[in-house]
């Protein structure tokens, strides 16, 4: 089990798939259960991860390595961390939660939709649990096909133009990536004489730091671009906005992650000086999403564009927190990841909910919602304070530890970001009272229902864990603290070895994998 | 020898068709796979075994087995995708023509002269010349065949040309005599050496010397079209190879840098034309330009790697662009028709296995995994970065990054646009469907478990003299 769970998480999903094919076009309820019924078992078994993670140890756990194509040194090699783990519970409990928010939103081409959305659930929990770099390569680029048929074929009127961006912006880093992933592959055998895409491995080589830095910086353009950093994000609204609900909560809960994590899984240990010298750069564009984003976010019309607006914004945060390298901020950084996958993923779905009935996003065509719908508008409530960061939901502890973190080692970088948070409040707040309260001034809003119970059950968890978090953050704070401190000694520990030796070393401490005895 | 094997059923093929009665002339293609059956069960027993024959004219190494199996697999496929639903027939020379063209690229793989390779290179483009005349009828289709033979004389009189000066120098046009040959830089050699790579360039269709395959590729039958894009342009290769990678390695300074601007030229130009297409078959032409640019990233990176990349490449391509073409045949049937992309609106809602066959392959021809593609491209692109030329790989991945665009753009038209009504309806015949399926599988399955490929093509230059 030990050594097959991650295995069996990773490609459930496409097990799914096949179960999915024979099923005629005629029944699509058929298909939806089959699809929520998979994607509750891959929760499940995700759930298992949790609970027998051994949070006193940064090694890898549950790992599994096995030869995949032996005469390039690639193997299927996975394994997760502390980092890693919160990741792949948010991507199987999205997935669960945009399959049943889709029940009555996708009416056509229900089969497809479900397969591309499972294919896609693989694909993301594949890059979270990869540890070659060569497999690492292929789920991230292999996810982006089932994302490019979700936002194409259920998406908006622009859908076709928002895909072929998506996907476009995305390879260019990606591809770029590429030859990063080679040049280091022959970098690390000319350090140790063996070919390998073994992460662990690479971890040990210490390299010069020309050769680090336009590393860093191919990788980085990929993670940026996914992230998104401004001036990368112009891809993200249009994606956001014409992506079916669906898309949007994966998209913004899930996909954006991907770069973030890919910064500390990647960037960090592989070149840690280079890591350190783009500090400024990188936080000085965080900064700038994270104003930038919230002011442009503060003029939209449609409720969709704010929230995926919001997104650079918090995600600016995320990249502060991370770049600001101390364990409380990245520690901080990767929490964060979580509540706002969490955050705008409910927000995507509410909007999606309102949408269902409305038919319309802007915010001028709603008001008084709350008189005609108050449960809905009371999940909105919790949602919008967690995503401005009210004490008490998860979004708070994010952010503070951010802050803190920043404080630590910029004073002005923490001040600007505090400034965000106020920022955050007003566009929210201000797009709540717009849509919410007020005279019911539109006839067609009425007679809008209420949530339903599907809906509501949707929004439960979300609620949930954004208290849990906001409330009783320390089972997740501690599981991950060992690997952000080992994470945090590794790259200290090479970046010592190369000023002790410029023209590139190996060390000899790295991250292991947990070894299991056999029960 | 494979060869003869060839020949026999070739010369079997065209006797026997006059003697056919209409209805039983089904016979014919059924006859000429068993010929590439029974010509590969001749060919992989020479695996390993190095032969050299007729005082080292022609070889029997590695290298001409692989490649040997490359067009006897496009061959066969090619004859799968000929065979109509409707009832058609090619007639007996059509299937005989072909193995005439299959047997002129096996002679070039396995020369390691330079008049071998023109022979080989002549009978392979005669046999070609007529086929892509073939859909008598149709004047795109004579068009084509005029274009093909007019160029493809144009370009083979460079090659001889070429040659003729080399032994003007050397007194030699064996490859194994000229590595070790005291004129390597007399000026005339150099030219000679020039004029050869022009007469290959022509036929691998790389920039400059690319003008007439949009135009054949749109007229020939498109059966035929499938066979060109992934027959010659192997064979083309391998003469390549040959010549510059094993026979002239002393020079390797000098053609690098030109066969360096060439892979950038052909990339980038054939990437950026392609866009522009609306007609399939010469956005894939366009593509097959392209790709020439890529498999020319590998010639240049040279070393191991280059040389077996190159030769996975050069498979893996010929099963995706053929893989295509019958997604096209599928859907053109005889009468060529429905290549305009509008026509394909629809097409991926309304007949999912048929869109999903064609995502497989236009997603592996822009090099996403998990596809054979993606991995024969990494595999160019480690090569090129190994041996020192980084450049050529970021500008290998950034036209990548242009080709997605036209590629996915199918996809799009295909999945994400309303059929029109009536709409086009594929009627394919089960040869086609299973060629169909058999490269689709192909395509995912090599983009899954490379290693074993890898392992062959690692292995395909044990023997070669270098």
């Amino acid at each position: 089990m030990e050594s097959w769970i991650l295995t069996i998480v990773t490609f459930l999903p496409l097990v799914g798939i096949f179960l999915i094919l024979p099923v005629s076009r005629t029944k699509p309820n058929l298909v939806r259960q089959i699809a929520l019924g998979v994607s509750v078992l891959t929760f499940l078994f995700s759930l298992y991860l949790y609970f027998n993670f051994d949070s006193a140890t940064a090694d890898f756990q549950f790992v599994i390595n096995v030869p995949w194509i032996k005469s390039l040194g690639i193997s299927y090699f996975m394994g997760i961390d502390g980092i890693s783990l919160f990741l792949i519970l948010l991507t199987t409990f999205l997935t669960v939660v945009s399959i049943l928010s889709t029940w009555t939103a996708v009416t056509e081409k229900v089969k497809g939709f479900m397969i591309s959305m499972l294919l896609l659930e693989t694909g993301m929990i594949g890059v979270f649990v990869a540890l070659d770099l060569f497999l690492f390569y292929v789920f991230w680029e292999a996810m982006l096909i089932p994302m490019y048929f979700l936002i194409g074929i259920w998406g908006g009127p622009r859908r076709i133009y928002a895909t072929i961006k998506f996907v476009l912006f995305t390879l260019f880093g990606s591809l770029l990536m590429l030859v990063a992933i080679i040049v280091l592959y022959f970098l690390q055998h000319s350090y140790t004489g063996v070919y390998t895409f073994n992460l662990l491995e690479m971890y040990k080589v210490v390299l010069p730091y020309g050769a680090q830095f336009w590393l860093f910086y191919a990788f980085a353009l990929a993670f940026a671009i996914k992230v998104p950093l401004f001036p990368f994000h112009t891809w993200l609204p249009d994606a956001h906005v014409e992506a079916p609900t669906a898309g949007s909560v994966i998209l913004a809960g899930v996909l954006l992650k991907m770069g973030t994590y890919g910064f500390l899984r990647f960037c960090l240990p592989l070149f840690p000086d280079a890591y350190q010298s783009a500090i400024p750069l990188i936080s000085i564009l965080a900064l700038i999403g994270i104003i930038y984003g919230a002011m442009v976010a503060m003029v939209q019309k449609d409720v969709k564009s704010l929230v995926a607006y919001s997104s650079v914004s918090h995600l600016g945060f995320v990249m502060l927190g991370l770049f600001a390298l101390n364990v409380q901020s990245v520690q901080g950084g990767i929490l964060q990841m979580i509540n706002h996958g969490i955050s705008t993923g409910a927000l995507f779905l509410l909007v999606g909910m309102i949408y269902e009935r409305r038919h319309t996003r802007l915010i001028e065509d709603f008001g008084g919602v709350a008189k005609v719908m108050p449960i809905f508008a009371a999940f909105f409530m919790i949602v919008t304070l967690s995503s401005i960061g009210l004490p008490g939901t998860n979004g708070f502890i994010g952010e503070f530890l951010i802050i803190l973190g920043a404080f630590k080692s910029n004073v002005v970088y923490a001040i600007l970001a505090a400034l965000g948070v106020i920022l955050a409040a007003i566009y929210m707040l201000w797009m709540y009272q717009r849509v919410f309260f007020g005279k019911v001034d539109k006839p067609a809003n009425e007679k809008l229902l209420d949530l339903n119970l599907r809906e509501k059950l949707i929004l439960v968890p979300l609620v949930i864990l954004i208290f849990w978090i906001g409330l009783y953050p320390k089972p997740y704070l501690s599981k991950m603290e060992k690997s952000v401190t080992s994470l945090f000694e590794l790259a200290g520990q090479k970046s010592q070895a190369l000023e002790n030796n410029p023209a590139g070393t190996l060390i000899s401490k790295t991250l292991n994998v947990k070894q299991y005895s056999l029960k | 020898m494979p060869e003869i094997v060839i020949t026999l059923f070739a010369c079997l093929v065209m006797l026997l068709e006059p003697f056919l009665p209409d209805r039983r002339k089904w016979i014919l293609p059924h006859l000429s796979s068993l010929g590439v059956f029974v010509a590969a069960y001749f060919c992989l027993p020479l695996w390993n075994s190095n032969l050299l024959l007729w005082q080292g004219q022609a070889l029997g190494d590695n290298l001409a087995v692989i490649f040997k199996i490359i067009f006897l697999l496009g061959t066969l496929l090619t004859i799968l995708i000929s065979y109509l639903k409707s009832g058609h027939h090619w007639g007996g020379e059509y299937y005989s023509l072909i193995l005439f063209s299959t047997l002129g690229m096996m002679i070039m793989a396995s020369s390691s002269d330079l008049i071998v390779i023109f022979l080989g290179l002549e009978v392979m483009s005669i046999a070609l010349y007529v086929l892509a005349g073939f859909n008598r009828s149709d004047l795109k289709s004579n068009e084509s065949a005029m274009k093909y033979f007019l160029m493809g004389a144009f370009s083979t009189g460079f090659l001889l040309y070429g040659i003729a000066l080399i032994y003007g120098t050397t007194g030699s046009t064996n490859l194994n005599i000229l590595v070790n040959n005291p004129h390597l830089t007399e000026p005339l050699f150099i030219t000679g050496l020039g004029l050869i790579l022009v007469g290959l360039a022509f036929k691998v269709a790389t920039v400059p010397f690319h003008m007439w395959v949009p135009d054949v590729y749109e007229g020939a039958p498109t059966p035929i079209t499938a066979f060109m894009a992934a027959g010659p342009k192997a064979a083309g290769f391998a003469a390549l190879l040959r010549v510059f990678l094993i026979g002239l390695t002393p020079l390797a300074p000098m053609w690098i840098t030109i066969l360096w601007i060439l892979a950038v030229l052909t990339m980038t130009l054939g990437n950026v034309l392609a866009i522009a297409q609306m007609n399939i078959k010469r956005m894939l032409a366009y593509s097959s330009i392209a790709h020439a640019g890529y498999i020319l990233i590998s010639v240049v990176a040279g070393g191991d790697d280059g040389l077996s990349s190159s030769v996975f490449y050069l498979l893996v391509y010929s099963l995706m662009t053929i893989g295509s073409f019958a997604v096209i045949i599928a859907l053109g049937e005889k009468g060529e028709k429905n290549e305009e992309l509008p026509d394909y609106r629809g097409l991926g809602l309304k007949y999912p296995l048929l869109g999903v066959c064609m995502t497989i392959f236009m997603v592996s021809l822009s090099g996403i995994p998990p596809t054979a593609g993606f991995v024969g491209k990494f595999y160019i692109f480690s090569a090129a970065v190994k041996n020192g030329q980084l450049e050529l790989a970021i500008i290998g991945v950034l036209n990548s990054l242009i080709s997605v665009y036209y590629y996915l753009r199918v996809v799009v038209i295909m999945f994400m646009q309303e059929a029109p009504s009536p709409s086009v309806v594929p009627h394919s015949s089960w040869s086609v469907q299973l060629a169909l399926w058999l490269t689709a599988m192909a395509t995912l399955g090599l983009g899954i478990f490379p290693d074993i490929l890898f392992k062959i093509t690692q292995q395909s230059w044990l023997f070669t003299l270098r």
